[in-house]
């Protein structure tokens, strides 16, 4: 071996680098205020920036006669959202966001308590990728395939003639408000696509939740005489259900802001989404577009502030 | 001589939490030295200032009578034994071992060459090109010992790095750390919390409590004369008692302490009066609980004398020398 | 991984998880089907015949080829300035405790939780006050900005799993703060960005909302396939670009789910 060193405290290394760690050691809040600096310059200011610059906008008014936009402090812009042809957009998307996540909630259940509690080995690798394949495919061929399947002469008008229920899909479609003249342009079309597209954002969380549920917990409860039932209703549920509230931010907030789906697929009625790109574009009214975006993010805010208060944030 | 080891005054702060608080401590070339007290009494925190992973808030430490303030850790000739071993879980054993001469910059067949001998040292030849993952808790422990003595470093500190093996391997690996350290001739500094391991193996201990020393001394010292009330009760198995309790069996009113193996039994009538309230089969003795001067008491009889009835009267004596008084400071 | 011992999983239940990983995965093959119908004028099910012409024609198309070439261009930029952005975000916020790291978690996550329109149009009106031109970099900013959560996702998840002592004993054998990187932090944290990355490019080279907003004239695939979609007039085309994409698109989540799978092994920590 080498002769060992005679002295306790070596010299530094040369050049700059060696100048700079120890610098960096001697005092770690200069390594940490460079580390932070780009991605807070990044996010601070370009997207906090943009999004400040939006919301002031939103206080602004578009002249009416000349469209020019009146750069001064007003609430009008925010008092026309109240007008009924745009209530009803904002109306018709937070019922269709809550259907889509009640429902999304109900059919995910199934395949996350299933993964997180009874699949092992392969088929836990199976079905996490059966999961995130699904939600990191892109999201426009998810809805071109979509348009595919609801299309009049498409695979489900097909099955539904295969299996001489014809009469049933044209009983579905002749339903008030929800009905159509094809599944591709009626809002039970537009809902299909958001479930299809935004379940796997309610799955995951869900499933993380109840894989957090000690197994022993749920013996603990059959053993004090609980039938599955009580056990699913008073053990599980309770503990699963920050997981639920985690995946209903996702697909609550998802569905708010889209504007493409209902586009593609539904009927000609206006959501959020729509609303604000119409507004901004064809329109020429920003300020009103920038009312309209604020609808969604002050929903979430009193969203995520009821979520926060059950403990949903632990499950993301 | 200069000192391997010098704090003056040293404190580390954080925020209110005084964690090392104004200690003074000399630890010479050459010696096994223990840092024993319970978790939380700044005796980590003392390693770590060696080490160079914090920095005093106030006070000088020197190592071998170099500043040491101000200076990082890859520039002392200082190495640890991590708690947790720290391997690198992307490198084999020989690369793990060869980690400290590769960043100094020593060729390949030189680097590998020393860390099969620090290997061979440790007792784990040929284990080179396996990964950490696939050794035990006991090997995982000896190729971070051979990590750091490979860099041959003045001082080696090791942090409570028996922890996490079983009793029997512990044993073990006490006595082979003791005799590298002899072999080696480098400073070792020890943290433990079993006071057991720190007198067995350490040439001197320092008992830490509250970000400061109590007491620093021979293993027989700190444990024969305890000089406040909390070395003895963390320390020892010996029985402390009130002053009320010291002056009803017939001593000073100080806090004393008296060993269990220091009592004996005598005919009734004389010494002090007892009562037995339980008794213990050890092996090599046998342990009596017994209740006297309004306090519990436990007595070490040797394994050839009959062991009285649970329940009996007897009576006990000690030498006037084996009664240590102390002072009262937690 | 725990299981209900004792009991296996009851038939409903069995048949209602079942159904639904295949009501996630039945559109998606649907797709490759259409990519081999003669049909080109509607959607008609079942295809009157295969055939494998439109995959000649669309190799042929100039105006894929060009939609894909930006694709990638704005994917591989805004991923590399996520993951530099992403690393030393989840390194700053792991390695220290300091005032106000939950503020900056939230402030990386901000961009994704946000619906991508609000994104969109902020991002829109930032520029347009300060009249920069749409270009091929104010798509990217916009990307890069949202993909900056991924890579901090899976960097703070791989840095909260390596051992804090790992640093410490670099630096205790003698290696400084670059010796360190270089030698113990990046081959620990490799996998975890290169997974971080390839989602971030997956995420990127699928974005269309924000997309609509930042970009002027040049179009990337998303956007070549959102006008066939509102508009449709090349659906065999579309059809076969369709496909295409799927595939391209599971090998790189695939990829970083097999990098992150031992993520747990790498731990360092002995116990």
């Amino acid at each position: 071996m080498t002769s060992a060193a005679t002295t306790s405290i070596l010299p530094r290394r040369g050049g700059f680098f060696g100048a700079l760690s120890d610098a960096f050691w001697r005092r770690p809040k200069l390594l940490l205020f460079l580390m932070l600096t780009p991605p807070l310059l990044w996010l601070g200011i370009i997207y906090i920036g943009s999004l400040l610059a939006l919301l002031l906008q939103s206080f602004f008014s578009v002249d009416e006669f000349s469209g020019l936009i009146n750069y001064e402090f007003t609430l009008a812009t925010y008092a026309e959202l109240l007008r009924p042809a745009n209530f009803d957009i904002i109306l018709r998307t937070v019922i269709m966001a809550a259907a889509v996540t009640l429902f999304s909630a109900a059919i995910g259940f199934p395949i996350a308590y299933y993964a997180a509690r009874y699949a092992k080995g392969k088929w836990k690798a199976i079905f996490y990728l059966g999961i995130m394949l699904p939600l990191w495919s892109s999201y426009l061929v998810k809805i071109y395939a979509w348009k595919l399947i609801l299309a009049k002469e498409g695979i489900l008008t097909w099955i539904f003639a295969k299996l001489h229920l014809l009469w049933l899909l044209d009983g579905i479609l002749a339903l008030p408000v929800i009905g159509g003249n094809s599944l591709s342009i009626s809002y039970i079309g537009t809902f299909l696509v958001f479930v299809y597209i935004w379940l796997p954002y309610m799955i995951l969380p869900t499933q993380a939740a109840l894989e957090r549920v000690p197994g022993n917990l749920l013996e603990a409860s059959s053993d004090l005489g609980a039938t599955p039932r009580q056990t699913f209703r008073t053990v599980l549920l309770p503990l699963a259900l920050p997981g639920i509230i985690a995946g209903s931010i996702f697909t609550f907030s998802l569905t708010l802001g889209d504007y493409i789906i209902p586009q593609i697929i539904g009927s000609s009625r206006l959501f959020i989404g729509q609303a604000v790109y119409s507004q901004q574009g064809t329109a020429g009214n920003v300020p009103l577009a920038a009312a309209f975006s604020v609808v969604p993010i002050v929903i979430m805010a009193i969203y995520l502030w009821i979520a926060k208060r059950q403990g949903a944030f632990d499950a993301l | 001589m200069t000192a391997a080891v010098e704090f003056q005054n040293v404190s580390r702060h954080f925020g209110q939490v005084r964690a090392v608080d104004g200690v003074n401590l000399t630890i010479a070339p050459g010696e096994f030295f223990a840092m024993l007290g319970p978790s939380g009494s700044g005796k980590t925190t003392c390693l770590r200032l060696i080490a160079g992973f914090e920095q005093p808030t106030g006070g000088h430490i020197e190592i071998f009578g170099e500043t040491a303030e101000g200076v990082p850790p890859y520039r002392r000739n200082v190495n640890t034994v991590f708690q947790d071993y720290a391997l690198f879980p992307h490198l084999n054993i020989l690369d793990n071992v060869a980690y400290g001469l590769m960043v100094k910059g020593v060729d390949k067949a030189t680097r590998y060459r020393e860390a099969e001998a620090a290997l061979e040292l440790v007792k784990l030849p040929g284990y080179g090109a396996r990964r950490p993952g696939q050794l035990s808790g006991g090997q995982r422990q000896r190729v971070a010992l051979a990590r750091a003595l490979v860099n041959k470093p003045r001082v080696l500190l090791l942090d409570e790095p028996l922890g996490a093996l079983d009793l029997k391997l512990r044993e073990q690996m006490q006595e082979e750390l003791k005799s590298l350290q002899r072999a080696l001739g480098i400073t070792f500094v020890f943290v433990t919390h079993d006071q057991g391991e720190a007198l067995s193996m350490a040439d001197r201990v320092a008992v830490f409590n509250n970000g400061n020393i109590v007491q620093e001394g021979t293993p027989e010292e700190i444990y024969k004369q305890p000089k406040v009330r909390f070395v003895a009760d963390f320390v020892g198995s010996s029985n402390v008692l009130a002053p009320d309790v010291m002056k009803r069996l017939g001593g000073e009113a100080r806090w004393a302490s008296l060993r269990p193996e220091a009592i004996r039994l005598k005919p009734t009538g004389e010494g002090v009066p007892a009562k037995v309230l339980q008794a213990s089969f050890l092996g090599a003795s046998n342990r009596l609980l017994v209740e006297a001067g309004g306090a519990k008491l436990h007595v070490m009889l040797p394994a050839d004398q009959a062991v009285p009835a649970i329940g009996s009267d007897i009576a006990l004596g000690w030498g006037l020398a084996d009664a240590h008084y102390m002072d009262d400071a937690a | 991984m725990r299981s209900d011992r004792g009991h296996r999983a009851p038939l409903v239940l069995k048949i209602a998880a079942g159904a639904g990983l295949l009501f996630l995965h039945l559109p998606i093959l649907l797709i490759f089907v259409y990519a081999f119908t003669t049909e080109e004028k509607s959607y008609q099910w079942p295809p009157p015949g295969f055939t494998t012409q439109w995959f000649a024609v669309t190799w042929n198309r100039p105006d894929v080829w060009q939609a894909l070439g930006l694709s990638v261009q704005v994917a591989t930029i805004a991923t590399a300035i996520a993951l530099l952005l992403g690393t030393l975000c989840a390194a700053a916020v792991s390695q220290t405790k300091f005032f106000g790291r939950e503020a900056i978690s939230l402030l990386v996550i901000l961009p994704i939780a946000l619906p991508g329109i609000i994104t969109g149009i902020a991002l829109r009106s930032a520029f347009s006050l300060f009249d920069i031109p749409f270009s091929v970099w104010t798509i990217i900013l916009g990307h890069a900005t949202f993909c900056v959560v991924v890579v901090y996702n899976n960097a703070v998840a791989r840095f909260r799993r390596t051992s804090g002592s790992l640093i410490e004993a670099s630096m205790d054998l003698g290696a400084d703060g670059f010796q360190t990187f270089r030698h113990v932090v990046l081959p620990n944290i490799g996998t975890a960005l290169l997974a971080g990355g390839m989602l971030a490019f997956a995420l990127s080279f699928d974005e269309v909302i924000v997309t609509t907003f930042t970009g002027g004239q040049q179009s990337t695939l998303p956007i070549w396939m959102l006008e066939e979609l509102i508009r449709p007039r090349q659906r065999p085309v579309t059809n076969v670009v369709a496909m295409v994409v799927v595939l391209v698109t599971f090998l790189p989540i695939l990829a970083a789910y097999y990098l992150t799978r031992d993520g747990d092994q790498v731990a360092g920590s002995g116990k």
